[in-house]
């Protein structure tokens, strides 16, 4: 057996103290304890750091050997399912030099591991991907082996050589020493070395290698725990009864309502927050069902075709991102200008299993069972809420369904850990399939104008870029719970939005974290230039308005939605000007990376260079078509290209989406095989997003509740070939695999529909009917 | 039906078979068999997806039968043999299409994998000559919000190649 934590060990590790305790004690590790919640007392005593903010400088919260030279790492970065577990062992085990198995990893549970803030986005970026934290951790403590090695050895620190947990002599390696005694079951008592060297690729046995998924094998059968399984003694069921309408407001609770139902222990409200705690969850949920609530009506919603007019009509935030100044004059004088606007609904997360949480609240301590991305976040702003020290509170991360950014895993937490408190017993919340898709944080609906001047050439002279998008909360970070639906109704408020026209100027240096600056664009502020492009009259000006609906990160947050708009109107502009997609995107970029990324695209699709729309198309029945898209992911984190190949169904509106080229450039590759899987899965999700998925609404209420009325692409999706390309290189900080190939789906399927049919689609999804009326509308 | 004895508070003591073994609930007859089995039984395979029969999260096989569980009163299982995830094959023994989803990575979160297995089961089980678009077809109503349907299918030809070669 490995010594990695199965879900079961895991389960051990979590549950009552004693257990936990002794299975930490069982692998000779210390512990370093950062919070005083539950029944690590004695330990936390002992060797706590009074710690209580980002990250850690002590070596000892990061590593641990135990007296048989098992690492214990603590990371407050979580698996979501993304492979992130295994990949962190990876990293553990490449600087610390022990095999793979030897590392056990214990992640997120506030009262263990280091306060990582949220684990979001590309995963392998520098800040996420603990290069700068976990992996230092692992080569401080390797480089301190080694000195204590040297003095034990005898022999000069430059002789010796740490692998396979042990430090041995270079020239004579039956002179060496294990780690477990060099320093089995003590403490390091160092801080993080940020001098301390950490290994080159080249020099990579288990980074970089597809390790499989040690979770793949309790997952496939059915023997892993999610959050959902979670179960603690005497634990009760919750269920919360959500408003019916945007913005309605209790009236009245008939408690009596729900009286003669087996099993119920109590209704509790508090503001607007309404639930239903019973023995069973079957009884609870039909406690929610049953229980008469008496709300207020709720505010009026603007239809949902003025989406994108009504976006523009709201007080605003502005931003200027990027300001030549002589943008209004350069278009003005231009011969040749080319506008258009692109539309990208709300979406949601929409997780497989609706979220779950566990809470305990017992007086004024708490434990909760959460499948959060912020767990001391969510230890913060539940602490607000339940009116308890956030010392008192312990957050361990179990893991939920894929939650691809903000689904409601933080806002079910809430409402477990308010039930709980109210009835002062451990209860167990999952949502309903329409509570978590009706009040989700859903990803910003946007709308955004671009203009082009071409010079003499046909090149781009002058890009003009404004955008309007809605935001309502988000994430609630460290103090603001009310930024998720549970928080807010029970009293607490959302971030506000502060109006601001006009933006003020900008203050560079650009970062385009957000992309909503294209990569054509030079992004020069000041004496920087920090955009992937080489056009120089640019403008990039936002403006932020408030939504009626909670949005927040969801998958390529922005970025997906900006670079739609983007990637599409460059291909408008290329085939304006009669010149081929790809060439006409080099011409315009000036960054190694991604014009390599395109370069190795066009290479695998095998490109044929030529203006779009293809010569001859078919006037009827199917048209056969390609398209590339791009992106410099956040600016700086990760390099993608795209190419669609695409059947398009005249009649039909249909899209078949043949073939998916990637090329990806995300610098050191961490586990191949898990890039791959990323790859694969974003490029799908991102198919699914293009062409059917939107949040719908009538004058009062959210109407895409469930499976039937979201529209998301099943198992039964025609599949297509899948082509990709890895570019793996070396010499660079590691950046981000998780967000890139689904950012460029939708452009580039457009761009393939454009291909084919000479039809430009410009709203997001891209669904029969909205295809059908395009060809129809481009015809007459 | 199974062996039922009613009592006053609506509650009802089942015998179901579930992987092989006879257990006894006192539920309420009309409890979706998914909440039997993951709060009752404390089983980890069917989960609660949407409640509304429509993703496949909570698929058991029922006498050779795919059933999506969320939406099937216990009361109506009756006698008849039940297999969840867990009991198709285990860690140490996994059932082919399980060892094949193994070798082929094919998952990510692997919170739809009792539907997406199990409905490809017992589909085989009954079409072990199904062609690709068959098989696709009968997945049509199984969600993978991860979208790990590449592996999947490779996973799927993997075992389904096995069975017939």
């Amino acid at each position: 057996m490995t010594p990695h934590l199965s879900s079961d060990a895991q389960r051990l590790l979590v549950r009552a103290g004693f257990s936990r305790r002794a299975f930490l004690k069982g692998s000779g590790a210390l512990v370093v304890a950062f919070s005083s919640a539950g029944a690590l007392d004695g330990l936390s005593q002992l060797f706590a750091q009074g710690f209580n903010g980002a990250s850690s400088p002590q070596l000892d919260s990061w590593i641990a050997i135990g007296r048989d030279g098992t690492v214990t790492a603590y990371t407050g970065k979580c698996d979501f399912g993304q492979g992130l577990y295994t990949a962190q062992i990876q990293l553990v085990a490449e600087e610390v030099g022990v095999p793979f198995n030897r590392v056990r990893l214990i992640q997120c549970d506030t009262s263990i591991t280091p306060d990582q803030g949220t684990t979001s986005g590309q995963q392998s970026h520098p800040a996420n991907f603990n290069h700068s934290n976990l992996a230092l951790a692992g080569a401080t403590a390797r480089e301190a082996l080694i000195k204590m090695a040297a003095t034990r050895l005898g022999a000069p620190a430059s002789d010796l050589v740490a692998r396979d947990g042990r430090v041995e002599v270079k020239a004579t390696p039956s002179r060496n020493v294990a780690y477990g005694d060099l320093v089995g079951g003590q403490r390091f008592n160092l801080q993080l070395d940020q001098a301390a060297k950490r290994k080159h690729p080249s020099e990579w046995t288990v980074l970089g290698t597809p390790v499989p998924r040690v979770d793949m094998r309790e997952m496939v059968t059915g023997q892993f725990e999610f959050v959902h399984n979670v179960k603690v003694p005497g634990m009760l069921h919750g269920r919360v009864v959500r408003p019916p309408e945007v913005g309605s407001t209790v009236g009245s609770v008939d408690e009596s309502s729900i009286r003669e139902l087996p099993g119920i222990v109590k209704v509790v409200v508090k503001g607007n927050f309404v639930g239903v705690v019973a023995q069973k969850p079957w009884q609870a949920m039909q406690g929610a069902e049953k229980l008469k609530v008496n709300w207020t009506r709720g505010i009026p919603l603007s239809p949902q075709g003025d989406l994108y007019s009504e976006l523009r009509k709201q007080p605003s935030r502005d931003t200027l991102l990027v300001d030549s100044g002589d943008v209004d004059a350069k278009l003005k004088a231009a011969s040749t200008v080319l506008r258009a606007t692109y539309n990208h609904p709300y979406q949601m997360h929409a997780s497989m299993g609706s979220s779950c949480a566990v809470a305990d609240v017992q007086g004024d301590k708490a434990t909760i069972w959460s499948a959060t991305q912020s767990a001391y976040p969510t230890r913060n702003t539940s602490a607000m809420l339940l009116g308890i020290k956030q010392e008192n509170i312990r957050v361990i991360y179990v893991r939920g369904a894929g939650c691809y950014g903000i689904n409601g895993a933080d806002t079910v937490s809430y409402d477990a850990a308010l039930l709980s408190q109210a009835v002062g017993k451990p209860v167990r919340v999952q949502l309903s399939r329409k509570d978590e898709m009706a009040w989700e944080n859903y990803g910003n609906a946007f709308a955004v104008d671009q203009r082009v001047a071409l010079d003499a050439n046909g090149n781009i002279a002058v890009w003009d870029y404004e955008g309007w998008s809605a935001a309502r909360g988000g994430r609630p970070g460290y103090n603001t719970p009310g930024n998720v639906v549970t928080g807010f109704l029970a009293g607490s408020n959302p971030g506000a939005l502060a109006p601001r026209t006009p933006a003020p100027a900008p203050d560079g240096p650009l970062n385009n974290n957000f992309n909503t600056a294209p990569s054509y664009i030079a992004g020069r502020v000041r004496d920087s230039a920090n955009g992937a492009g080489v056009i120089r009259s640019e403008r990039v000006l936002s403006h932020r308005v408030l939504s009626p609906f909670f949005t927040g990160p969801l998958r390529a947050p922005e970025r997906l939605q900006n670079t739609f708009a983007h990637e599409c109107f460059m291909d408008e502009v290329a085939a304006y000007a009669k010149a081929d997609p790809v060439e006409y995107r080099l011409k315009h970029l000036n960054h190694a990376r991604l014009s390599a990324a395109i370069r190795a695209a066009a290479k695998a699709a095998n490109w044929e260079q030529r203006p779009s729309p293809r010569p001859i198309r078919a006037q009827i029945g199917k048209a056969i078509g390609r398209g590339i898209a791009c992106v410099c992911y956040e600016g700086d984190n990760g390099f993608v290209a795209m190419i669609a190949d695409v059947i398009v169904d005249r009649d039909t509106g249909r899209i078949e989406v043949t073939r998916l080229t990637v090329a990806q450039d995300c610098g050191p590759i961490s586990n191949p095989d898990g890039m791959r899987n990323q790859i694969e899965g974003g490029a799908l999700q991102g198919m699914s997003r293009a062409l059917g998925e939107e949040v719908t609404w009538d004058d009062r209420k959210i109407t895409s509740v469930d499976w039937r009325t979201y529209h998301s692409l099943t198992l039964g999706m025609p599949l297509p070939a899948m082509n990709i390309v890895l570019l793996n290189q070396t010499d660079v900080e590691a950046c981000g695999s998780g967000e890139t190939s689904i950012t460029v789906v939708a452009p580039a399927i457009g761009n393939a529909v454009f291909d084919a049919t000479g039809v430009r689609l410009r709203q997001v999804p891209f669904t029969p009917e909205r295809v059908r009326a395009a060809i129809r509308n481009n015809s007459e | 039906m199974g062996q039922r004895r009613m009592y006053s508070s609506g509650m009802a003591i089942l015998t179901l078979k579930v992987n092989g073994r006879s257990q006894q609930v006192d539920v309420d007859p009309a409890t979706p068999l998914l909440f039997v089995l993951s709060d009752d039984l404390d089983l980890r395979g069917p989960k609660f997806g949407c409640g509304l029969g429509q993703c496949g999260a909570c698929t058991v096989i029922v006498n050779g039968q795919a059933v999506r569980s969320c939406i099937t009163p216990v009361s109506t299982v009756g006698a008849n043999e039940i297999t969840t995830l867990e009991g198709l094959g285990t860690a140490e023994k996994p059932h082919p299409l399980q060892q094949a989803f193994i070798d082929e990575q094919a998952a990510q979160c692997g919170f739809c994998l009792s539907g997406v297995l199990l409905t490809t089961k017992t589909f085989l089980d009954r079409n072990p000559r199904a062609t690709d678009a068959q098989i696709q077809q009968a997945l049509s109503g199984v969600l993978c919000r991860c979208f790990g349907n590449v592996r999947m299918f490779k996973a799927i030809r993997r075992y389904a190649g096995g069975r017939t070669a």
